[in-house]
């Protein structure tokens, strides 16, 4: 009989007295047959994979002090002007609370739209308020075009590798998703070519090309102008819905910002904003440009999925937009990163062992490390941990199992004295493991494939 | 009568758990859990984590007893407990030496054979051992002399972390990869086919005594650390689905391995029941799992207690002992 909470009575007349008849147990015990979870037969399909990671577990020491954590993918906010923003919220609470703290339009404040489209100049594109739907962080913005257009089965071409947050949400539609190569310039638009072909004769139904075109997670490469161009070009042959993931092209070191892909076409294009890397993330305020077809039936999602994007949020958001010099805030914060990536890229260059291979971003705040042969991240990690470092494993960032010779290493948020302190520690557990790998020999599966495993990298929140 | 320890007040307990170990996460679980149960029976709980604000928490709180649910190295291993014995906190659980034999499974496993229990025949090596020797003809005598399927893991870690089953040559280097990424030494030791159960032993004041056995049948086949925390990956049946005299035998070896390795308040010792029906050890832990998921807190329940009522009984017993300074016993 199944008990209400997940516990089937079941005392076999044979053995009733079975199991240890102990201290409490001289009466009849009566058999507890549990999986203690009593639901784990209505879960839907789309949720067998969430299960409990050893490596995601490894996370939580990361979030100790004494650990240095090249993990997480946490903006660093230290130098926002508090002060300033403490002003403005309480201007806003006084003048316009009744309006801040009650329900919104579900497509967003027009008052956020409109300075959306300010900062979406940055970027040369040209857009109106109008098609602008405001979400929860960009997060949720994919979460809804995905939603939107794909169907269990269908196929979502990725960068090789791509932005784990978004293979979590490609896998809860239960698309398949189908990974392309990447060059110095980023995605390849031969590989792309080759790519949907392929899924073509194989019968495979290919809803959109997700990219991250600025200092991508986590590879931290960028496409050139040109190359976006290519990009597009393949698109438009193969009819192909290019969505743009953007949250970083404000934070380049060196040059002003290239034109996002969407300044070069408004139909193909489907755009993700985000404020969380260029203001903060706690105000979860990001946005999708979308063709006026697809916005409408956005606006339809956002209003089942939240009612309205939190309109407080937006408000705040605005209201710093206003009052403060949020371009040379952002010019504050890209000399900050930029101290840091340096700092990172000179720890690798001293402490990384021979036959390593890094990328060097030109922002943004990820270094993707190729290891020599034979290491592999994935099982590397507890060791990491024990020398009190922590990344994220290159499994990670591939729905298919592929990328344990590669880690990814966040330089965002430690100092820069603890990002050398940090590839130090890393560079002895790599020599160390090197010379594990040496006395196993090459019968050590190298670049293994892993099963089909999502979410093992850190929290939003972990440093 | 002689008063009971269920006759004195509760004191205020600091449930320790986090720490550093490869475990936290368990260990944070684990520790909530605890601190629930104590809190349902009226308790005063101060939750901490083990850093270097704990002697100070501790100073403060005079009275207080520590309830330590600390999983894996170097909290597992008895250092913790070391110290609070040395400060003179009074603690739930074993004291630190014994830790530190119990959590090596090495070592544990030889104290534990040397009583007469079955245990799988094992080898546990330091990777340098492999490297001076020459792995491939080290690993091939291993393979001899233990042969497949064989279990790999590391000989100082829970929750299965860096375990596995080997059943073909071509996967024992990886094996010991994986197992040397927790630890410097690894266990290899003889796969026993059977009926994994578990048992718990816990002295709420008059002695010792054993909960019903647990029997742990992981979705997968393989109990790992997914089977473990993921609700539902896993069927567990209390009592174990065994005859009553396999019962009994899991039972007695429970509270031999309890009493051998000189354990204390509460442990859970790990079994196969093999296709002879006879119980092998596999390990003993001394901060046993407390999680949703965990075993113990079921054998707590099938034997008709809470567990909120458990650890108020091993507080109130933990307290009457007080705080004096352990002493190791002579070997």
């Amino acid at each position: 009989m199944r008990h209400p909470w997940g516990v089937t009575d079941r005392v076999p007349a044979d053995r009733r007295l079975a199991g240890g008849a102990t201290e409490a147990g001289s009466g009849r015990l009566r058999r507890r047959d549990t999986r203690l979870d009593s639901y784990v037969g209505s879960y839907a399909a789309r949720t067998h994979g969430m299960t409990a990671s050893a490596i995601r577990s490894l996370f939580a020491v990361a979030n100790r002090p004494e650990v240095v954590s090249l993990a997480g993918g946490m903006p660093n906010i230290s130098d926002l002007p508090l002060d300033v923003v403490a002003a403005s919220l309480r201007d806003l609470v006084t003048i316009d609370g009744q309006r801040a703290m009650q329900y919104g339009p579900g497509q967003g404040e027009p008052v956020m739209r409109e300075a959306i489209c300010e900062v979406m100049k940055l970027e040369e594109i040209s857009a109106h308020p109008d098609d602008v739907t405001v979400t929860v962080g960009s997060q949720q913005g994919l979460d809804l075009v995905t939603r939107l257009f794909c169907d269990p089965g269908d196929v979502v071409l990725c960068e090789a590798p791509s932005y784990v947050g978004a293979l979590g949400v490609f896998r809860a539609y239960q698309c398949e998703v189908s990974h392309v190569a990447m060059d110095t310039h980023g995605l390849d638009p031969t590989a792309l070519s080759a790519a949907l072909s392929s899924l073509e004769q194989a019968g495979k139904r290919v809803k959109f090309l997700y990219t991250i075109p600025n200092f991508q997670n986590p590879a931290g490469v960028s496409q050139t102008l040109q190359r976006r161009a290519e990009i597009l070009e393949v698109a438009r042959r193969a009819d192909l819905l290019v969505v743009e993931d953007n949250p970083y092209g404000l934070l380049g070191f060196d040059d002003d910002p290239l034109p996002a892909i969407r300044s070069l076409d408004g139909e193909r294009v489907v755009y993700l904003g985000s404020f969380s890397k260029t203001f903060a993330p706690g105000f979860r305020v990001g946005w999708v440009l979308a063709p006026h077809a697809v916005r409408d039936k956005l606006v339809l999602a956002q209003e089942s999925a939240t009612l309205c994007p939190p309109t407080f949020s937006q408000f705040a958001v605005s209201s710093y937009l206003q009052n403060h010099d949020w371009r040379g805030q952002i010019k504050v914060f890209r000399e900050m990163y930029r101290e840091r990536r340096d700092a990172m890229l000179s720890g690798l260059a001293e402490h990384m062992p021979a036959g390593t291979s890094w990328t060097v971003p030109g922002g943004g705040f990820f270094v993707w490390v190729t290891l020599p042969p034979g290491l592999d991240s994935h099982a590397m990690l507890p060791r990491a941990v024990t020398a009190r470092v922590a990344y994220v494993p290159g499994t990670a960032f591939y729905a298919d199992g592929f990328g344990s010779r590669h880690m990814r290493l966040s330089y965002c948020f430690p100092t820069p004295e603890r990002i050398i302190e940090g590839t130090r520690r890393l560079g002895e557990v790599l020599q160390y493991e090197a010379g594990v790998l040496q006395t196993f020999g090459t019968d050590v599966e190298a670049d293994t494939v892993r099963g089909d495993r999502l979410y093992e990298a850190p929290g939003a929140n972990q440093r | 009568m002689r008063p009971t320890a269920e006759d004195d007040p509760t004191p205020t307990v600091v449930v320790l758990s986090g720490g550093l170990s490869h475990e936290r996460d368990v260990s944070l679980r684990s520790g909530r859990r605890v601190s629930l149960a104590l809190r349902s029976r009226g308790v005063e709980v101060v939750e901490s984590d083990v850093d270097s604000g704990l002697v100070d928490l501790l100073g403060s709180l005079p009275d207080a007893v520590v309830f330590p649910v600390l999983h894996g190295e170097a909290r597992e291993d008895g250092a913790q407990r070391e110290g609070l014995a040395r400060l003179g906190v009074p603690f739930v659980g074993s004291i630190g030496s014994a830790c530190r034999v119990a959590f090596d499974k090495s070592i544990a496993t030889t104290v534990v054979a040397e009583s007469g229990i079955v245990t799988p025949s094992q080898v546990a090596l330091p990777h340098e051992v492999f490297r001076e020797l020459g792995a491939k003809s080290l690993m091939a005598a291993l393979a001899d002399q233990i042969g497949f399927p064989m279990m790999v893991k590391p000989s100082r870690s829970g929750s299965a972390l860096g375990a596995s089953k080997v059943c073909l040559p071509e996967e024992l280097p990886s094996a010991m990869v994986g197992a040397y990424a927790y630890g410097q030494v690894a266990v290899i030791e003889q796969f026993i086919a059977g009926t994994e159960v578990t048992v718990t032993v816990a002295d709420r004041g008059p002695g010792a005594a054993t909960l019903p056995a647990v029997e742990i049948r992981p979705e997968s086949g393989v109990y790992d650390y997914t089977a473990r925390y993921t609700a539902g990956a896993t069927r567990f049946l209390c009592p174990a689905e065994i005859a009553a005299d396999v019962a009994q035998a899991c039972a007695s070896v429970a509270r031999t391995v309890h009493d051998v390795l000189g354990l204390r308040d509460i442990s859970r010792t790990d079994l196969i029941v093999d296709t002879e029906g006879r119980p092998v050890f596999l390990e003993a832990n001394v901060a046993p799992g407390m999680t949703e998921t965990s075993a113990v807190p079921l054998a707590i329940e099938a034997a008709g207690w809470s567990l909120g009522k458990m650890c108020t009984d091993l507080v109130r017993v933990a307290a009457r002992r007080g705080g004096r300074v352990a002493v190791d016993p002579v070997p």
